[in-house]
């Protein structure tokens, strides 16, 4: 670090951070921001300052995406690939903004001024295809726009000087229900939840649990308990486990010396297709910020996070504003609404491009500085969470729908929605429907109502619920309902009409575990791998039978031996489209006999460029029947 | 009764150095009891050319340049088995080693940079010469194999055991100490 | 004294203190639970899921689920040592293993375990991935080409030489390798010491001491003489 003015914004950012490691992931993100890349020498010098050995703030900067360990162009373009962009055409415009600036998919431009790569979904399904330009989002692309771009880039336009109208994100609610209406004055669910407890029960609420013995009285948090058992809410980041078990664990886990207990809100949105939690920290941040509160004075925490995907580090400043305002009205911070002892505080973590970070126990592990790496459960994060105290992560539509709870009551929640799954749940509706966009429903909507009010277009042959993890429908099956107990989904909802290929849904997806497992455990790792290089197998009509059942086989080996959920689902939407849409595999099939996964020509082509050779020697054909008999 | 008719068996070998048909050899005094209930189709054994049908084809070496790949094939297509013999039929082997490397560089420093060339040289390009693949490959990435003989070699007592296990209609199976990658 | 505490494993009933890991009984009452990334001296990692059993029928990795009384674990099964090949197979065709020329051939816990358990080719295309060797150290090369990504050298030097010469970093198949803790990257540019106990807790062949390789004549290395399921439950 010769450079002084290096030296000195890293120390800047380092010490805004009071040189803590386990804002490791923050301290990264304001120095890329700010240099633009980090080199060996921001590293060295970042663990010094922090006191971490080297090697571990290396292992934390090499492995998320938006981290470059290597000089960076000044233009930094990531397309966003998810099946949904590229049925909107994604590719072609990338392979046309690639060719205009004499450049190759994934290489930084010879005078270090551009890249263009691909990344996975950035959450703006209803409004594709989308990119990333340095980290900053934009909308709606289309040829005239990569045309302009091109130039933008070419001239080193500043970004804050190209057409505002690109950045510009809606919010597409299309169908509102009570979290999505919109009339939530700031404040008053916290008032109702504290107007329920008993007068003695309303002070010190964050100080205790049934397990350090309860001083008598202190009903306050109990009774939001009460509405939670009331309201049976379940988590809605898909598993839908029980909010209120949740939390009570996490109340009754006991506190060592020094320890409180932490809320997080999961705002890693990544299942690609999905973008309610956009909407509602855009639109709505109120609502989950009380929600937030709420359960912090439910179960004594102090200190609450709101884990951000990185892919919306625009919504950073205006969240900020919220919280501020929060603050002053003396809905965060000490004492809250007056109640002495009520402390607690949000602050906003931006995670840096990867999906497994979703996985609560891998997004504590961010939180703390480190790779997003599930971690060995049990211990869970509600005794052993961040910095191991006890720790409740919740889904943003969780939060928003516990406000509402603490606000109307567990009993008035209860009787939206069905017996098991209560409430509304916010479907992300993108793909071939004419409105795209938010739709939120009581609990127990059939599909087919989802498609008839967003307009899908003519005939529908299929619908992945719940993203690439979850489940692929037939049009057989639209008469299935959104719940717990029949279509679980943590609300994707990607359409494919028939003119669409199921398989190509399958692939897309393929690739994108194989980028997005974190490589910890060997059937995750290598097996998204040899799964996505069958998919291509198959894609280039190379496959044959055998393939198909080498991935039946990968899908039965991942789903169990996994260490997280990432290796256990990765093969789902193989498995459900092998089942439902085995045509769309069969007619690329080479043959029913094995057949190589590469082309036996091709292989050789290295070899006829060297020595200029061309002669039916210097050739092989493909099929296993030729064989060569006159040498 | 007629005499029980022999199993014709094929062996070859592609990007191998032959020491598995060495180790072959060192089944010693068995071979003549080999031979009474085997036959030897094309093999370095009876120098037939071209295989015919065959009961089991016997593959060294791993898959580096085009003709390996016709005689392989030539193996598939005749062999109603097909075995893999040695470390560089089964994962590419020694040869395999220069797969991490682009045959593009190889072919530049083996015969363009290295020092001690003669003047002049070039990199062979006679018609005659089969062209080398990118990659070398073992065989199981070309054509359907259906048994591994791993080893480098693999033991002659390993080879004894694996042999008269699939003759007598067992699967093989070798077991601690038969069973070796080195 | 309460009595003594017992779960099932493979229909034999297997004693545990309390706060033993399945691995760890089995291996105190002599059963063989094949593993590579677990060594006793060590907290479990669970990442290499060699040692997945059936616990009361669902599948949970055996070296960091903790014994309970009365569960009933299939271990050996024909199913599970199917899945167990195929693991292995997968990680011998992620790295570039090419045992005659290596070294810790015939003393790696890999190469035996996959020996063990009957696995006679790799099955899957391979993806010879480009892995430079480290030889920067004195004393020590780093073969990149076999590592499995077990952590072993990671733990060991952090925990027993309080060193941190190494870190798992990365992500994925293509990302996933070991970081040293050298702005260089290289192992001579670290305080690494051959004397180090990660120098040698290297279960198969990247750690590698200079000057005495292949010091053991064929037939007399470790797993020469007995087979991993049981120098590895004798230790």
């Amino acid at each position: 670090m010769n450079d002084q003015n290096t030296l000195s914004t890293l120390q800047a950012v380092l010490s805004r951070h009071g040189n803590d490691g386990t804002r490791l992931m923050q301290i990264l993100r304001e120095t890329q921001e700010a240099l633009g890349w980090l080199s060996p020498a921001t590293l060295t010098a970042v663990a010094k300052t922090i006191g971490w050995p080297r090697a571990k703030v290396e292992g934390t900067a090499a492995f998320y995406s938006f981290f470059h360990t290597r000089p960076r162009g000044k233009y930094c373009v990531l397309w966003s690939d998810n099946i949904t962009d590229r049925m909107l055409g994604n590719r072609d415009l990338m392979q046309a903004m690639c060719e205009k600036l004499w450049l190759e998919p994934g290489r930084l431009s010879e005078d270090g001024l551009v890249s263009v790569n691909t990344t996975s979904c950035t959450g703006m399904c209803d409004q594709g295809p989308a990119l990333l330009v340095n980290y900053r989002a934009i909308t709606r692309m289309d040829m005239a726009r990569v045309e302009q771009m091109v130039e933008l880039i070419r001239s080193e336009t500043p970004l804050d000087q190209w057409p505002a109208e690109w950045f510009r994100v809606e919010d597409n609610v299309r169908r509102a229900d009570i979290l999505l209406s919109g009339n939530f004055v700031p404040g008053s669910a916290l008032r109702a939840a504290v107007a329920r407890a008993t007068a003695d029960g309303t002070t010190a609420s964050n100080d205790r649990s049934v397990k350090e013995s309860l001083p008598r009285g202190l009903v306050g948090p109990t009774a939001m308990l009460d509405e939670m058992r009331l309201s049976n809410l379940r988590g809605r980041g898909g598993a839908g486990f029980s909010t209120r078990l949740k939390w009570e664990a996490c109340r009754n886990a006991p506190l060592k010396d020094g320890q409180t207990r932490i809320v997080v809100c999961n705002a890693d949105e990544g299942e690609p297709g999905t973008f309610k939690d956009r909407v509602l920290l855009s639109a709505h941040a109120d609502l989950v910020f009380e929600g937030m509160t709420v359960a912090a004075y439910a179960i004594g925490a102090t200190k609450g996070f709101v884990y951000l995907r990185g892919e919306y580090r625009y919504l950073l400043e205006p969240l900020n504003e919220v919280l501020a305002r929060r603050r002053q009205a003396n809905l965060l911070g000490k004492n809250i609404l007056g109640l002495s002892g009520a402390d607690f505080d949000i602050e906003i973590h931006l995670g840096a491009g990867a999906y497994v970070c979703g996985e609560e126990s891998a997004l504590i592990e961010s939180l703390e500085g480190k790779p997003g790496r599930p971690r060995i459960r049990p211990p869970f994060p509600v005794t052993n969470g961040y910095l191991d105290q006890p720790t409740i992560v919740n889904n943003v539509e969780t939060f928003a729908s516990t406000a509402m709870i603490a606000l109307n009551g567990g009993e008035w929640f209860s009787k939206i929605g069905t017996k098991q799954s209560t409430g509304t749940k916010i479907l992300s509706v993108s793909g071939d429907v004419l409105r795209p966009g938010l739709y939120e429903y009581p609990f127990g909507v059939t599909i087919q109502q989802v498609l008839d009010d967003a307009g899908a277009k003519g005939c529908v042959q299929g619908v992945q619920v719940s993203g690439p993890s979850g489940i692929t429908l037939s049009a057989d099956e639209l008469e299935r309902r959104i719940a717990f107990e029949d279509t679980p989904t943590a609300g994707a909802m990607m359409v494919f009409d028939c003119s669409r290929d199921m398989f190509e849904v399958a692939h897309n997806f393929a690739h994108f575990f194989a980028h997005e497992s974190c490589g910890f455990c060997t059937p995750c790792r290598v097996g998204t791998q040899i799964v996505a290089r069958l998919m291509d197998k198959l894609a280039t009509n190379h496959g044959s039978q055998y393939d198909i059942s080498e991935l039946f086989k990968m899908h039965r080996l991942m789903q169990g031996a996994s260490h997280c959920g990432l290796g256990n689902t990765a093969c789902n939407s193989i498995f459900d489209t092998l089942n439902k849409f085995k045509p769309a595999y069969e007619r690329r099939l080479k043959s029913l006999d094995f057949e190589p996964a590469f082309d036996l020509d091709a292989a050789l082509s290295e070899a006829r460029q060297m020595t200029g050779r061309d002669d039916a020697g210097a050739h092989l054909s493909n099929e296993l029947s030729h064989v060569e008999t006159s040498r | 009764m007629s005499e029980k008719k022999k199993l014709r068996v094929a062996t070859t070998s592609l990007a191998g150095c032959f020491g598995c048909h060495m180790s072959i050899l060192d089944i010693d005094e068995r071979l003549l009891d080999l031979l009474e209930v085997v036959e030897f189709d094309r093999s370095p054994i009876t120098d037939i050319k071209h295989c015919g049908p065959c009961d089991l084809g016997i593959i060294e070496g791993g898959v580096c340049n085009a003709e390996n790949v016709h005689v392989l094939r030539e193996f598939r297509n005749n062999c109603k088995i097909l075995v893999a013999i040695g470390a560089c039929s089964v994962n590419g082997g020694l040869p395999a080693q220069r797969n991490h490397l682009e045959l593009h560089d190889i072919l530049t420093a083996v015969y363009q940079t290295e020092g001690g060339l003669a003047h002049g040289v070039h990199i062979p390009n006679d018609p005659e010469l089969p062209l080398p693949l990118n990659q070398v490959h073992p065989i199981h990435e070309v054509v359907k194999v259906d048994y591994f003989l791993p080893g480098c070699p693999p033991s002659g007592d390993a080879i004894w055991k694996f042999l008269t296990d699939l003759i007598a209609g067992r699967t093989p199976h070798l077991g601690h100490g038969l069973i070796h990658y080195d | 004294m309460s009595e003594q505490q017992t779960f099932l494993l493979d229909n034999e009933e297997i004693p545990f203190n309390p706060g033993e890991t399945i691995m760890q009984a089995a291996k105190a009452a002599g059963k063989y639970i094949p593993h590579l990334c677990w060594h006793p001296e060590f907290k479990p990692h669970g990442s290499c899921k060699l040692c997945t059993v059936k616990v009361n029928g669902r599948f949970g990795s055996s070296c960091t689920m903790q014994a309970t009384a009365g569960i009933t674990v299939e271990n050996r099964t024909t199913e599970l040592d199917d899945k167990r090949r195929t693991l292995l197979q997968m990680l011998f065709i992620e790295g570039n293993h090419f045992c005659p020329s290596c070294e810790k051939s015939g003393n790696c816990l890999l190469q035996a375990t996959a020996y063990d358990l009957g696995m006679m080719s790799p099955h899957f295309d391979h993806f010879y991935p480009d892995r430079p060797v480290d030889a920067s150290h004195p004393d020590v090369l780093l073969d990149f080409n076999r590592c499995i990504l077990c952590s072993l050298c990671v733990q060991a030097s952090e925990l027993a030489d309080k060193k941190f010469v190494f870190n798992m970093g990365g992500r994925g198949m293509r990302g996933r390798k070991i970081i040293i803790n050298s702005e260089s990257g290289k192992l001579g540019d670290t305080n690494f010491s051959v004397d180090d106990r990660a120098a040698s807790i290297c279960p198969v062949g990247v750690i590698l001491k200079k000057r005495v390789g292949f010091a053991v004549p064929y037939g007399e290395r470790k797993y020469d003489k007995a087979p991993a399921s049981v120098v590895e439950v004798a230790k």
